[in-house]
Parts: structure tokens; C-alpha cells; sequence
């Protein structure tokens, strides 16, 4: 198991070099460098000035040792709007986009396995065939306009919950969150439900998928040859073997939960990475941009991390064969 | 074969049909036989005969499109068909038992054994998790499994072939059946591994008295292991006596060609003897009787009108049946 | 005679639903289409749009004496009008990225495939890493770097798809590539190139065509989702997204209308291709999981 970790962990960390790498030449070559550091209004005297000032007109080699010097210090510049170190700037905004993609992917599979595993033991009532015709309604309807009908809703017509902004953020075991209080619950509710809606559509196919493979097995025959109630069997037999793939799938598509807040946090004014990287797409806060594409990265290699070695507690095949390899 | 006290299973007339749209496969079409106390029945036949549905049907296992259409299945007296569900479920895994063909994929392989072994003993009585446990480790010691206690914390693929499917046998031992139906428990298993694994399984239903129907494909393995032998084709008994009178001298043509095709039968240097043709589809079964297109003795008769059974009765209570229009002779003792 | 068109089509047809979904989308490309012969104003011709009207709700009639059945926008343009001149950019930059990204991605995958060694491995690796990042990342840092524009956006929707043909192509090549007829037509003399185009591409198109509905469903989607953010298409070319940007700001004043009508027929396109899509998928190879 310890083997197993140790290479996982190294190639982790080979990818994120190989990104530090791209992302430096990606931005040295497609633009002008001067432009990361310096803001647009400045007058011409003040930009050469700075640029002599921090070596831009040295050979890459040297810029690229600059720029490694900076990282490990975690200093990327600071944001042209805010006036903050950039870093700092989307540090603070982590919790809330977590916060979100951790509550909605719970949502997702607390809402999906059910209709799925439901939807897998009885293919054909009507009940399942609603569940599976309203899951390709679920992937084909942009975030966006989900997040816009949920406001219309629940917020403008039924007036239940609020339409923008996140409860007061406390902090717990060093960790922040606004999910303390009920008030913070009401707010997290719509944006939440709205980044689950696209993956519950996910999980039900999948459970469904795996349902319907797994109930056609030996070992569920042998089950029930042993007499076995057909709550244990589907509890315990069913769930655990379609666990393994789900969970598998969930863990990549965490990252691209975390990508989809982008939008849900505009629309919700839900103050996370998501809004921050947009405003400064739209601003052109140049450092902001290239320390929110950084910290994206490196999340998602730490998440595949995480999904691999989950993958190997569930499935105690490839634990056991990676340990004698 | 003794007749004299109620047969423990009392099959009588089972028809198990799958209804589907290309039409209605016949997989089991009137089947009778009786399984005494501690008798071990061997049920023959090859792939596609209905053997395998008649031992889920007698647990209730079939699954639509099958269903069991007509017949009697008396446990002890009980009628088993027709029983709904969870009357069945109590029955399963307490007083019949199921050992299936493939032991790795019978085995969840993502649970461990002690979960598995501990889940058979919790559905059906009240006790401790810790009773349950010994009594885990004590099946698995005597089915030959070595420090029990430890190996009950692995998972399946961590054990070999024969290994599991003594396993499987621990589990079916568990609750103390009156029957265990086996089907091939031996066909996925090295050939060596194989008759260790007869040999105590034969040793096991005797010590506890388990009645034992064992399906195979193979005769060679009942010779040893059964008192009585059904010989299945094509859905239907076509023989059934006691062992040594089905392999001395049978009187269905198909047995004498099963007999006649093992190797242990030819005469070296000489090609093996095979049954002529090949089993017919059981959704488009010929008119007249099932075995007559490959039938080196059938006439006209044979292949306009199904035989009914007949029986015979020999000395001292033995019994034997057949489905055939023209019975083999004995052989004059 | 059945050809093998007919008997797709056959085949389609079986499931009601798909059915409906291809009469709904082809209701809705003759809508796009037709749209300068069917609209009461041409939306974006200044001198016909009044300020005066602006949001009217559904049914009210305008200054000039035609009723808008489905409101009127912040400016004063009829959003029935505006709906189908948005439907006719949304579908073409869909289409056109589409089209686009399954030339360059077959491109790529035949190649690897018949490439093999390193240079196969090498693009694999970069195809696997593109399609581990999400969509709409891979979007927001191309608008970032490359600015707004139509043209832009329909290179970032492309850089988003082709990874999808180059790994479906690539696997259908290399499955083709040992059949016999690659071997008799090398017997023959043929060049690679001759091969690859004309007896092996042919061959790898039914799960192009596949991923060609899915995807193009997708590239409208995430065009509109961009454009919604404000990094999508300029307002001079207001596909669906940009209506239902500018909608957005009338929603929690109660004029619904103005984003919800745009995001509706949105949704009836997503929706009619993804049926298609999924029928299509189902036809054409029933062992293909997404």
C-alpha cells in the first residue's frame, strides 16, 4: 500500500512541474510578460522603468529562475483591481467555492443513487421511466439557465430562499465555513442545487447502469440462495459493487464541479474562485488570471490524487495486486 | 433405495418454462423424482438438458421469463411451488442449501469471507456476532480450510479455486440443511482438486446426513459419489434408478451412449464413440420423442409419440424408471 | 433493396421520441433560416427599434401597431424577432465549431493511428490531458488569453472538442486498420494516404457522426454560457446567451420574459439534438457507452 502511495504521489507532482512549466512559457510567449505586472495605465516612462526593474529584459532562463523564485514564495504578482497579492486574493475566496462543490456533490449523490439504485431494481415502472427520461433533461440544460429558473422560482415568485450572497463564514478547526448557522443553509440552497442538478443526472445513469449489471451476477444469486433479505442484499451486496465505479467518476467530475462555479457563483453572487477568476477575465487582472489557472491545477491533480486512493480502499483487488507488484 | 419412510424432496411433474417472444422454451417438461434422507442423487445431463433450471427451481430461484408452470416440489412434506417470496427466503440457505458452478464469481469479491460466512447465519437465526463467527471458523475447519480464524478476514480472490469453492461448501453447511443442491461444483476446478473435493464433500453429507442432489455433465463423477442417478434430456428424466443399475445396465439408449462415450470406455487406439447429431433447442424440441433423431434404435413410433414413464420393480423395494418406447434388454444375470 | 441509409433511417424512426426530437429540431433550423421572411422587425436594424417599447410584456402591442407575442427587450426589440436571429448564430457557431473540430480531430486520430510508436503515444498523452480538464476551463482560459470576437470564441469551442474525435477516431483506426481490406489495398500498391482517406476514414464514421450530435450540443451550450458570463460573443452578434445576459437584470424585477424565452428555445435546440443523439447512438453502435 505504501508503494502504491509513494508512486501515486510522484506523478502527481511530476504534472504540476510539467503545468508551473507550460503556464510560464504559455505566458512569456502568447503575451507580452510586462503586461503580468504591470497595469495597463501606466505611462511609458513608469512600464520601462519596471520592466528594467524586474529583469524583463534578461534571457528567459533567468526570468523563468525569477518566476520559480516568486512561486515558491508564493508571490504571483498582485491583482491590478484588488490591489492584494494575487495569491492571497484566491486563497480567501477557496472556502466558499469548496464549501459549494462539497455541498452540492453530497446533494447529487444523496438525490441520485436513490432514483438510480431505484430506477436500476425496477426498470420498468413508470416511476423509473420518468427518473431516466428527466436525467437526459438533466445534461442537456445549461447551468446557466437552471440557475436562472431556480431564482425565478424559489426566490422571486415563492420568495423561499434568497437569490444572492453566502451566510457569515465562521471559522471551525481552522477551517471556514458559513454552513454553521441556518441562515447560512438558505443561502448555500439554490447555488448548490444548481451544480448538483448536472451530476444527479450522472449518478442516476450510473447506478442504474451498474444496478442492472450487478443484480444479473452469480454472487447475487448465491445471496440469495443463502437466504438473504433483499434489504441486505441490495444494501450491502448491490451498493458496494456500484460504489467502485461511481465513486470513481465522481472524483473527476469534482473538478469539473469546481470549474462549473464559475457560473454559478455569478449568478448567485456566491463570492468564490469561480466569480473572482471571471471578474478578472473580464477586467484583465492579468495576475489574478494565471494564480487562479495555477491553483485550479494543482486542485485537480490533488483530486485525482485523492480519487485514486479512494478508488483503492473500495476495491480490494487493486489494493492488494499493486501491493504485490 | 428405500421407499419406506416420506422421501425428504418429492418432485413431481415440474414443468419450468421460460415464455419469451421467440417463443416458449420448455426447460424442464415434466420432471418426478424423490431424494430420501441423506441420499445423494446425481442429475445427468449435458448443457441445455434443464438441469441446472431444475435445481433453481426447486430453491425458487428462476427468474422471469421463467417460471415454474405446473409440478409439485414437497420438502418434508411442504409445498415449495408457488410459495411466495419471502416464505422461500427462509427456506433458502437454512433448509436447502445452493452451491454454484464458478466459486469466484459466487463470492462477492468485494466483501470478505467472514462477512459473507456471518451474513448466512444472521438472516435466518438470532444470535451473536461472535456465536456467528465461531461458528464460521468451525465450518471452515471442517471443510479442511487451514487457520480458519485468520482466513476469514481475506477476500476471495485471495484464495485458490478449490480453495473458494470449499468455502462456498462451508457456507451451504452453515445453517444445517436437510438438502444441498449442487450444481457442477466441480466442473471449474483443476481435475485433481476435483476429486479431493468429492471425496469430501461425500464425507461431510454423510457425517451430517444431508441429502445431496449433484448436477453434473460427467458421469464418471456420480460413479462414486451417488446412490441414485436421474438422467436428464432435453427437459425431461429419460432414466432414473439406482446407481449401479444405470451404470451396469441401462435401458435408455442415451444413457448406453453416454456411457459408451467416456474414455474410460474405448478401447485404445480406436476413435472415441460419440452420440451421433447434437441436443436439439429446447424451443424447437422434435415431435415424438426428444432423443429420437439421434436414436440408433428408433422407429416410426419413436418419433411420432412422446414415451410416457414406465417403471419397473426389482427386488427388495429398488425401483428404477424410463421414457422410452423400446428399453434397452438387461443383460441376462 | 435496403441500403444501408434506409435501413438507418428505419431503425431511427422506431423510437417516438427521437422522432420528435428531429421533427422539433428541424422546426427549429427552418425558424433560423427563414428568420428575415418570418419576423415582423429585423432586430438589429436601428432604425426600426423604439425605445418606447421597451419591455412589453407578452402580447402587447408596439408603437407601430404589431403585437409582440413574446415582449419586447430592454431596448425596445421584439423578442420573437430576436429569438430567431439568435438561433441562427447560436446554431452556426455550434455547427460551424463542430464541423471544424471533427475535421482537425479525425485528422490527428488517423494520424496517431497510423503513425504508431512515439509519435501515437505523444499525442494520446496530449489528448488524454486536454480531455481530463473540464470544458469550460479550457474556454475561460482561451477567452482570457485570445480576447472577445466570434472567430475566438469558435477557437476556443474548437480547442474544446477535437481531443473527443482524435480518441474515438483513433480507436476506431486502429481497429480497422487489421482488417483485410487494409492488407489487400497495401498488396495493391496504395499509398498511406490513400489507405487512411479512403478506405479506413470511411469506416470510423459512425461514432464521429455520434459524437458530432453530442458535441455540438455541448458547443452551443457552453457558447451560451459564455456569452451569458460576458466573455462570449460581442453584443453585435447576440446569439441566445448574450439575450439571456441581458435579460438577467429585468428577472428579479418580475419581467421574466426577457431571459426566459431565449433560454427556452435554447433549451428546446439543446434538448431535440440530444434525443437525436442519443437514438442515433443507439443505432448506429448499441456497445458504444458514453
Amino acid at each position: 500500500m505504501l508503494s502504491f502511495l509513494i508512486r501515486r504521489v510522484g506523478q502527481a507532482l511530476l504534472v504540476i512541474v510539467a503545468m508551473v512549466l507550460i503556464v510560464f512559457f504559455g505566458v512569456h510567449v502568447i503575451g507580452d510578460p510586462i503586461w503580468m505586472l504591470i497595469s495597463p495605465e501606466m505611462d511609458q516612462q513608469a512600464i520601462a522603468q519596471t520592466a528594467a526593474a524586474l529583469g524583463l529584459d534578461k534571457p528567459i532562463w533567468e526570468q523563468l529562475l525569477y518566476f520559480l523564485r516568486g512561486l515558491a514564495v508564493g508571490d504571483l504578482g498582485r491583482s491590478f483591481v484588488h490591489g492584494e497579492p494575487a495569491i492571497q486574493l484566491i486563497l480567501s475566496r477557496m472556502p466558499a467555492t469548496l464549501e459549494l462543490a462539497v455541498v452540492a456533490l453530497l446533494m447529487a449523490v444523496l438525490i441520485g443513487l436513490p432514483l438510480g439504485l431505484y430506477a436500476g431494481l425496477n426498470p420498468d415502472s413508470p416511476v423509473s421511466r420518468t427518473i431516466m427520461a428527466s436525467s437526459i433533461l438533466g445534461f442537456s440544460l445549461p447551468t446557466f439557465w437552471v440557475g436562472l429558473m431556480l431564482i425565478m422560482f424559489f426566490s422571486v415568485m415563492l420568495g423561499w430562499l434568497p437569490a444572492t450572497g453566502r451566510g457569515a463564514p465562521q471559522s471551525v478547526l481552522g477551517f471556514e465555513t458559513s454552513l454553521l448557522t441556518a441562515q447560512g443553509w438558505a443561502f448555500i440552497a439554490l447555488p448548490a442545487l444548481n451544480l448538483a442538478l448536472l451530476k444527479i443526472s450522472l449518478i442516476i445513469r450510473l447506478a442504474r447502469a451498474g444496478t442492472r449489471e450487478v443484480i444479473l451476477t452469480d454472487y447475487v444469486k448465491f445471496a440469495r440462495a443463502k437466504g438473504l433479505s433483499r434489504q441486505r442484499i441490495v444494501q450491502v451486496h448491490v451498493l458496494k459493487n456500484i460504489m467502485i465505479p461511481i465513486v470513481t467518476v465522481l472524483g473527476l467530475e469534482f473538478g469539473s464541479l469546481m470549474a462549473f462555479s464559475v457560473v454559478t457563483e455569478t449568478i448567485f453572487s456566491w463570492p468564490g474562485m469561480g466569480k473572482l477568476l471571471l471578474e478578472a477575465i473580464q477586467r484583465l487582472d492579468r495576475p489574478v488570471i494565471v494564480a487562479s489557472i495555477m491553483v485550479v491545477v494543482i486542485l485537480f491533480v490533488l483530486i485525482n490524487l485523492v480519487v485514486d486512493i479512494l478508488y483503492s480502499v473500495l476495491d480490494p483487488r487493486v489494493r492488494l495486486t499493486e501491493a504485490r507488484a | 433405495m428405500s421407499a419406506s419412510s416420506e422421501p425428504l424432496l418429492k418432485v413431481t411433474d415440474l414443468a419450468t418454462h421460460f415464455i419469451t417472444r421467440a417463443g416458449t422454451v420448455k426447460a424442464v417438461d415434466g420432471v418426478s423424482f424423490e431424494v430420501a434422507r441423506g441420499e445423494v442423487l446425481g442429475l445427468v445431463g449435458e448443457s441445455g438438458s434443464g438441469k441446472s433450471v431444475t435445481g433453481y427451481s426447486i430453491l425458487g430461484l428462476v427468474d422471469p421469463p421463467g417460471q415454474i408452470v405446473s409440478g409439485s416440489i414437497r420438502l418434508s412434506g411442504r409445498e415449495l411451488a408457488g410459495l411466495d417470496d419471502e416464505a422461500m427466503r427462509s427456506i433458502r440457505g437454512r433448509e436447502i442449501a445452493m452451491i454454484f458452478q464458478d466459486p469466484m464469481m459466487t463470492l462477492n469479491p468485494v466483501l470478505r469471507i467472514d462477512t459473507q460466512m456471518i451474513e448466512a447465519i444472521l438472516a435466518h437465526e438470532r444470535v451473536s456476532e461472535r456465536a456467528a463467527r465461531d461458528r464460521a471458523v468451525e465450518a471452515l475447519q471442517k471443510v479442511g480450510i487451514p487457520s480458519p480464524r485468520e482466513r476469514l478476514e481475506a477476500y476471495p480472490h485471495q484464495f485458490s479455486g478449490g480453495m473458494r469453492q470449499r468455502v462456498a461448501i462451508a457456507i451451504a453447511l452453515l445453517n444445517r440443511p436437510s438438502l444441498i443442491v449442487a450444481d457442477e461444483p466441480t466442473t471449474a476446478l483443476d481435475v485433481t482438486i476435483q476429486s479431493q473435493i468429492l471425496a469430501e464433500m461425500q464425507a461431510l453429507c454423510r457425517d451430517t446426513g444431508t441429502a445431496l442432489i449433484w448436477i453434473t455433465h460427467d458421469l464418471t463423477v456420480i460413479a462414486g459419489l451417488a446412490q441414485q442417478v436421474a438422467v436428464m434430456y432435453a427437459g425431461r428424466i429419460v432414466e432414473r434408478a439406482g446407481v449401479d443399475a444405470v451404470l451396469d445396465a441401462p435401458r435408455h439408449p442415451y444413457t448406453e451412449g453416454l456411457l459408451g462415450s467416456l474414455p474410460s470406455a474405448a478401447t485404445p487406439g480406436e476413435p472415441l464413440r460419440q452420440i451421433p447429431g447434437s441436443t436439439p433447442s429446447l424451443g424447437r424440441l422434435p415431435p415424438g420423442c426428444a432423443f429420437s433423431p439421434r436414436c440408433a434404435y428408433a422407429t416410426a413410433q419413436c418419433r411420432t409419440e412422446a414415451p410416457e414413464v414406465s417403471g419397473q420393480t426389482l427386488g427388495g423395494g429398488v425401483e428404477r424408471q424410463f421414457r422410452c418406447h423400446h428399453p434397452l434388454q438387461e443383460p441376462s444375470r | 433493396m435496403e441500403t444501408p441509409v434506409r435501413r438507418f433511417v428505419r431503425a431511427f424512426a422506431e423510437d417516438r421520441v427521437a422522432v420528435l426530437g428531429f421533427a422539433l429540431f428541424s422546426l427549429i433550423v427552418l425558424l433560423a433560416v427563414f428568420a428575415p421572411f418570418i419576423t415582423p422587425q429585423n432586430p438589429y436594424d436601428l432604425a426600426k427599434v423604439d425605445l418606447m417599447d421597451s419591455r412589453l410584456p407578452p402580447g402587447e402591442q408596439t408603437g407601430d401597431g404589431y403585437t409582440v407575442w413574446l415582449g419586447t427587450d430592454g431596448v425596445g426589440r421584439d423578442l420573437y424577432s430576436g429569438i430567431l436571429y439568435g438561433l441562427r448564430i447560436s446554431l452556426t457557431v455550434g455547427a460551424l465549431s463542430g464541423l471544424i473540430a471533427a475535421s482537425l480531430g479525425m485528422s490527428v486520430g488517423l494520424f496517431a493511428a497510423y503513425a504508431g510508436g512515439r509519435i501515437e503515444t505523444v499525442i494520446m498523452r496530449i489528448v488524454d490531458l486536454q480531455l481530463s480538464l473540464p470544458a469550460i476551463l479550457i474556454a475561460l482560459i482561451l477567452v482570457a488569453a485570445l480576447g472577445k470576437g466570434v472567430d475566438k470564441i469558435i477557437i476556443a469551442l474548437v480547442v474544446v472538442q477535437w481531443a473527443y474525435y482524435a480518441r474515438t477516431v483513433r480507436a476506431s483506426a486502429l481497429v480497422e486498420r487489421r482488417k483485410e481490406y487494409v492488407e489487400a489495398a497495401q498488396s495493391l500498391g496504395l499509398s498511406s494516404a490513400a489507405i487512411v482517406f479512403r478506405h479506413i476514414m470511411p469506416n470510423c464514421l459512425a461514432p464521429v457522426i455520434v459524437i458530432f450530435t453530442v458535441q455540438t450540443a455541448h458547443a452551443i451550450s457552453l457558447e451560451a454560457t459564455l456569452s451569458f458570463l460576458g466573455v462570449g460573443l460581442p453584443q453585435t452578434e447576440p446569439s441566445l446567451g448574450v439575450l439571456i445576459a441581458n435579460g438577467f437584470q429585468y428577472m428579479l424585477s418580475g419581467r421574466y420574459w426577457i431571459s426566459s424565452f431565449p433560454g427556452l428555445a435554447l433549451l428546446l435546440t439543446i434538448v431535440s439534438i440530444n434525443l437525436m443523439g442519443d437514438r442515433i447512438r443507439d443505432v448506429l453502435n448499441p456497445r458504444l457507452e458514453k
